[in-house]
C-alpha cells in the first residue's frame, strides 16, 4: 500500500490541485446568500463579517438585521412590499467589504446598506457608497472625524461616550492619573488624541497621562498591567481608559485579575467590552470595573425586555446577550424605516433628505434624533461590571447627548460642523473661513 | 434583711440577669435599624449607613457589611426590609442578615438589590477591615490589617491600638503596626511620630509603600517631606533592580507560551519539513477540547472541576493528534518535498477548520474556568508571580522534557530520526517510513493539541486562537534551529526575554516589530538557527 514517499509524490499532484480547489472553496465559505429577485420586495443589505477575526462581533449584528427585518415583514413590510435581506460575507477583509458593498449597490440594487464595524471597513466602504449614492448604516461607535451625506452613523461619536467616562471618573472618583490603553489602530489612536487634548484642557499634567499601544489580538498583558500597577503607585488616584478592541480584551482582564488590580483602587473604564465579549470571562475578579456605552442589557425598560425577548425568541437561545451595537442597530433600522414612510420611496436621495429629524424611542426609555449632521442624540451611561457577566448602570447623563462628528478638541477639527440640510448640504463646514471642505483652521 | 432591701436587691438581680441574658437581643434591635437603613435608597445614603454601622464596632455587623460587598444584600419590595439572599436553583434562599435565621425563599422578582459603586466598595472594604480586627480567625485578621492599611484611615487608630495589644502573631502584628503607621501619617499626630511611621512604611519597600509615602510628599512640608522623599528614592532604587527581575520572569513566562505553542511545529516542521499553517488550529481544537471537558463537568460532576485541565490533557492530545493523523493521510503525504503546495494546502485547512469550529460552536469566545490552584499571584520578595504563568512555565518545561525522552530513549523516537535522516536507508531497514511520518505528524499535532490545554487559561477561547500563534511559533523553530528540540527551547525561552526587555522602552508594538527585525539579521548570520543541525542531513 504505503511504498514510500517520493512514489506519493508524483501521484499527488491531482490531489494537490484538488486542495487547492479546496483552500479556495474554504475562503469562500459562508460567502453570498443571495436569494432570486423579485419585482415586489425591497431589498436590504447586511454586510458583516461572517468569518475571519471580526465574525466574533459582526455575526450578532447580522442576525439582529435579519430579526428586525423578520419582524417588519410580520408587521406587513414597507410601502405595501416585503423586505428581503440580502447578506454577504466581507470576511474581515477591508479591502472585500469595498467590493460587497458595490456588488450589493450595483447588482443586487439595495436600498440601503446595514454593516461595517471597524473603521478601516469604514473607511474602506465609504468612497463606494459616495460614487454609487447609496446609503450606509453604521451601527459601532467610534472616532468621530467624518461625516458623509451617504453614511448615517447610529453608533456613538467620542463625545457620547468617551468624554462624558472621563468625565465621570473625574468628578465622582476623583481620578488625577491617566493610562491610555489601546490597540494599535485608527479608532484608539484618535480617541486617545482626544482624550488626551480634552484632559490637559482640564488641568491634567501632560505626565499624568501615559498612552500605550498593543498589536490586534495581543495576550500576554505582563508588562503593561505591571505597569499600570506602578504608575498607579503614585499616590494619585489612577484610572486605564481601555480603547483595547476584540480579542486582547480577555486576556488583558484575566491579567489585570492574576495581578490583583481591583476596581476599588485602579479602575478599568472600557469603550469596546459589552455584554458580548464578558460572556467569555468569568468575571467575578473584575466586579467594578467600568464600561461607557448608550444602552445596557441590565436596563430596566419595556421597551428593552420586549427587545430582548424578541431576541431570545429569534436566536433560539435564551442565554444569548444584547448589546450596544445591536441598539444602534434597532435605532438605525428603524429610522430608516420611519424616513422611507416619510419619503414615499425608497429613492435614496429622498430617504437621505427625510433621515435628518427622524425621531425613534431608543431601548434605554428616551427616544433617538437624527441630527443634521447624521449623527444620533444618545444618552451616555456609564456601568460597573457584575460577577454575572451584566452591567450595572452607576450613572448616566441628565438627557440625550448630541452627536459630535468633529471633536472640538482637536485643533485640526475644532472649527468644523456638518450639516447636511440644504442649502449648506456640508460634511465639513468651516466656521472660521466661511468655506465648506478642507481640514484645517 | 428587710423587705425593701430585698425587693431592691431582687430588682437588682434581675436587672443584672436581665441586662446579661437580654443584651444581645439588645444590641441587636440597635443594629436593626442600622442594618435596615442600609436598603433605603442611593449610593450616599448606603454609604451613611455602613459608616453608622462600623461605629458601632460591633463584630456581628461584619457579614452584613460583606454581604453587601458581595452584592449579596437586598431589600424586599413588600416592605423594605434588607435581607442576605444566595442562589438556591431558581429562587432565592432568605436569611436575615443581623441573626443569621432562615426567612425561607423568594422570587427575585420580589427582592431589589441594594446596589454597590467602587465608592462604596471601598468604604466597606475598610468597614469589614476595622471590624475584623479582633476576629478569632488568624488569616481574617490579617486581611482586615491590609484592608486598614489600604484604607489609611485614622479613625481607625484607636482600635488598631487595641489589636495590637492583644495580637499575639508576629506576622498579623507587623500587618498591624503597618496599618497604623500608614494611619498616623493621615491623623494629627506629631511629626516624630509620622517620620517614624514613614521609616516604617519605607522598609516594606513595595508599591503600596510608594502609594502611601507619594501622598505624604505632596501633602507634608518640612522635615517630614524630606523623610518621605529619601525614603521614595530609596524605594525605587530598589524597584529598579527589582524590575529586572520581573522582567526576566515575565520574559520566561512569554518564552514557555512560545515554546508550548513552537514545540509541536519543531516536530512537524523542525523534524519532518512540513510548513504546516494548521498547526495553530490544532492549538485551538485542544482548548476546544478544554472548554467541552468543562462544560460536561459543570453539568455532571462539578466536584471534579478542579481536575478539568488533567482530564482535558489527554483528551485534547487524542483529538489534535487524531485529527493530526488523518490530516496526514489524506493530504500532507501527497505533498512532500513540495513545500509552497503544503503551505496552500495547510493554509487553507486552517481556514477551513476556524470556520468549522465556527459554525459548530459559535464565533464567541467561550469560557474556560481556572481551577482554584490556577487563579491568583504570590509575591517572592518584590516578584509577583501568578500562578497560571508559573504552572504554564512548568507544564511547557515538563512537555519539552517528555518529548526529548520520546525522542532519544524509546523506538519510535529511533524510527523517526532515522527517517529524517535518510529514508531510504530507514526503508531498507525494514522501517515502514510512511506510518512513522503519519505517527510523527499526529505527535506534533497532539502536542500542539495539549499546548492548547494550557493556552485556554491565558487566552481566548475562540476560532482565531491559532491564527495569534502561527508566525511566532514559525519564529521561535527558525530562530533556534530547525530539526532541534533544544533550539526551540532556547529560542522560546530568549525570544520571550528579549521581547519583555524590549517592550517597557519601545511599546509592545515596535518591540516585536524590532525582534523580528532582529530575527531576520540573525538569520543571516547564521542560516540554520542558533542549534544547526550538522551532518549529512543538512545536505538534502
Amino acid at each position: 500500500m504505503f511504498s514510500g514517499g517520493l512514489n506519493n509524490f508524483r501521484r499527488g499532484i491531482g490531489a494537490g490541485r484538488i486542495l487547492g480547489a479546496l483552500a479556495i472553496a474554504g475562503l469562500m465559505a459562508g460567502t453570498a446568500t443571495r436569494a432570486l429577485a423579485a419585482d415586489d420586495t425591497i431589498k436590504v443589505g447586511v454586510l458583516h463579517s461572517l468569518s475571519g477575526t471580526m465574525a466574533i462581533s459582526e455575526t450578532t449584528l447580522k442576525d439582529v438585521m435579519l430579526m428586525l427585518i423578520d419582524e417588519q415583514n410580520k408587521k406587513g413590510g414597507l410601502l405595501g412590499k416585503k423586505l428581503e435581506p440580502v447578506v454577504v460575507d466581507p470576511a474581515s477583509d477591508w479591502p472585500l467589504f469595498a467590493e460587497k458593498a458595490r456588488q450589493l449597490i450595483s447588482q443586487d440594487k439595495v436600498a440601503a446598506v446595514f454593516g461595517c464595524w471597524t473603521s478601516s471597513s469604514r473607511k474602506s466602504v465609504l468612497p463606494v457608497f459616495e460614487e454609487l449614492d447609496s446609503i450606509l448604516f453604521y451601527p459601532v461607535q467610534y472616532e468621530g472625524e467624518e461625516s458623509s451625506r451617504n453614511v448615517f452613523y447610529t453608533g456613538a461619536a467620542p463625545n457620547q461616550q468617551a468624554i462624558p467616562a472621563v468625565d465621570y471618573l473625574m468628578n465622582e472618583e476623583g481620578v488625577k492619573r491617566w493610562v491610555l490603553e489601546g490597540t494599535d489602530y485608527v479608532y484608539p489612536r484618535t480617541t486617545n488624541k482626544i482624550l488626551q487634548a480634552y484632559l490637559q484642557s482640564k488641568g491634567v499634567k501632560p505626565e499624568d497621562i501615559i498612552v500605550n499601544y498593543t498589536p490586534f489580538g495581543f495576550s500576554d498583558w505582563q508588562t503593561e498591567v505591571s505597569k499600570i500597577k506602578s504608575f498607579g503607585a503614585s499616590g494619585a488616584k489612577t484610572a486605564v481608559v481601555s480603547t483595547i478592541n476584540g480579542d486582547a480584551n480577555v486576556p488583558f482582564y484575566k491579567e489585570l485579575a492574576n495581578q490583583g488590580v481591583k476596581a476599588e483602587d485602579t479602575p478599568v473604564v472600557a469603550f469596546s467590552v459589552g455584554e458580548e465579549e464578558l460572556a467569555g470571562l468569568d468575571t467575578g475578579p473584575l466586579v467594578g470595573h467600568l464600561a461607557a456605552w448608550n444602552y445596557f442589557e441590565s436596563v430596566d425598560t419595556p421597551e428593552n425586555k420586549a427587545f430582548i425577548d424578541e431576541w431570545h425568541k429569534f436566536i433560539k437561545n435564551d442565554k444569548r446577550t444584547t448589546n450596544d451595537p445591536m441598539e444602534a442597530a434597532y435605532i438605525g433600522f428603524n429610522m430608516w424605516v420611519k424616513a422611507v414612510e416619510k419619503a414615499g420611496t425608497t429613492n435614496q436621495d429622498a430617504v437621505i433628505d427625510a433621515m435628518v429629524g427622524v425621531t425613534v424611542p431608543n431601548l434605554t426609555g428616551g427616544y433617538a434624533t437624527m441630527m443634521p449632521n447624521h449623527h444620533l442624540t444618545k444618552p451616555v451611561l456609564i456601568g460597573e461590571i457584575q460577577d454575572n457577566g451584566q452591567f450595572d448602570v452607576v450613572w448616566q447623563t441628565k438627557g440625550e447627548v448630541v452627536g459630535d462628528a468633529w471633536s472640538d478638541y482637536l485643533p485640526d477639527s475644532k472649527n468644523l460642523i456638518s450639516d447636511w440640510r440644504k442649502p449648506m448640504s456640508c460634511g465639513n463646514f468651516n466656521v472660521a473661513t466661511g468655506k465648506c471642505g478642507g481640514k484645517g483652521s | 434583711m428587710t423587705p425593701i432591701t430585698r425587693i431592691v436587691l431582687l430588682l437588682g438581680l434581675v436587672l443584672v440577669l436581665g441586662g446579661r441574658l437580654f443584651s444581645p437581643a439588645q444590641a441587636a434591635t440597635d443594629l436593626a435599624p442600622l442594618v435596615a437603613a442600609l436598603g433605603q435608597g442611593g449610593y450616599d445614603q448606603t454609604e451613611q449607613a455602613v459608616n453608622a454601622i462600623t461605629a458601632t464596632g460591633d463584630s456581628r455587623a461584619a457579614p452584613v457589611i460583606q454581604a453587601l460587598g458581595d452584592g449579596d444584600l437586598y431589600a424586599r419590595k413588600s416592605d423594605k426590609s434588607v435581607v442576605i439572599a444566595r442562589r438556591k436553583g431558581s429562587d432565592l434562599a432568605l436569611t436575615d442578615p443581623i441573626t443569621g435565621a432562615d426567612l425561607g425563599t423568594a422570587k427575585s422578582s420580589e427582592l431589589e438589590k441594594v446596589r454597590v459603586n467602587n465608592k462604596l466598595r471601598r468604604v466597606v472594604r475598610s468597614a469589614i477591615g476595622t471590624l475584623t480586627l479582633m476576629s478569632p480567625d488568624r488569616n481574617t485578621r490579617l486581611s482586615a490589617a491590609n484592608a486598614v492599611f489600604q484604607a489609611r484611615d485614622a479613625d481607625a487608630l484607636e482600635i488598631l491600638d487595641t489589636a495590637i495589644a492583644k495580637e499575639t502573631d508576629a506576622q498579623v502584628r507587623d500587618a498591624m503596626e503597618n496599618a497604623r503607621a500608614a494611619a498616623i501619617l493621615n491623623s494629627q499626630h506629631p511629626e516624630a511620630e509620622k517620620i517614624e511611621a514613614v521609616q516604617r512604611i519605607a522598609a516594606l519597600g513595595n508599591d503600596d509603600a510608594l502609594k502611601v509615602l507619594n501622598a505624604v510628599q505632596s501633602s507634608a512640608q518640612g522635615d517630614l517631606r524630606t523623610a518621605a522623599a529619601k525614603a521614595i528614592a530609596g524605594i525605587q532604587r530598589d524597584l529598579a533592580f527589582w524590575n529586572a527581575g520581573q522582567n526576566v520572569l515575565y520574559g520566561l513566562s512569554l518564552g514557555s507560551v512560545l515554546l508550548l505553542a513552537a514545540i509541536g511545529l519543531a516536530i512537524t516542521f523542525g523534524v519532518m519539513g512540513v510548513i504546516n499553517m494548521a498547526h495553530g488550529e490544532m492549538v485551538m481544537l485542544g482548548a476546544y477540547t478544554t472548554y467541552v471537558v468543562q462544560e460536561a463537568i459543570r453539568t455532571s460532576a462539578p466536584g471534579l472541576f478542579d481536575y478539568s485541565l488533567a482530564i482535558a490533557l489527554p483528551l485534547a492530545f487524542i483529538v489534535a493528534g487524531a485529527i493530526g493523523l488523518v490530516i496526514e493521510r489524506t493530504i500532507i503525504r501527497w505533498l512532500y518535498g513540495r513545500p509552497l503546495e503544503t503551505l496552500l494546502a495547510t493554509w487553507g485547512l486552517s481556514l477551513i477548520l476556524q470556520q468549522a469550529v465556527r459554525s459548530i460552536f459559535g464565533p464567541n469566545n467561550r469560557q474556560v474556568g481556572a481551577p482554584a490552584w490556577m487563579s491568583g499571584a504570590f509575591d517572592v520578595d518584590h516578584l509577583t508571580i501568578t500562578y497560571s504563568r508559573l504552572w504554564i512555565l512548568v507544564f511547557a518545561l515538563a512537555v519539552f522534557v517528555l518529548l526529548n525522552v520520546l525522542l532519544r530513549a524509546t523506538s519510535f523516537g529511533l524510527q523517526m530520526r532515522a527517517v529524517t535522516q535518510n529514508r531510504r536507508m530507514a526503508a531498507s531497514m525494514g522501517i515502514r517510513t510512511p506510518w512513522v511520518d503519519a505517527f510523527t505528524f499526529a505527535l506534533g499535532s497532539g502536542v500542539a493539541g495539549i499546548a492548547g490545554v494550557a493556552l485556554s487559561q491565558i487566552d481566548n477561547v475562540s476560532p482565531n486562537l491559532g491564527q495569534s500563534y502561527i508566525i511566532d511559533s514559525f519564529m521561535v523553530v527558525v530562530f533556534g534551529g530547525v530539526g532541534n528540540l533544544w533550539g526551540t527551547l532556547v529560542g522560546a525561552l530568549s525570544l520571550g526575554v528579549l521581547n519583555k526587555f524590549l517592550e517597557p522602552y519601545a511599546g509592545a508594538v515596535l518591540a516585536k516589530i524590532l525582534v523580528l527585525v532582529l530575527i531576520i539579521l540573525f538569520i543571516q548570520k547564521r542560516p540554520r538557527g542558533l542549534f544547526a543541525l550538522k551532518g549529512r542531513a543538512v545536505e538534502q
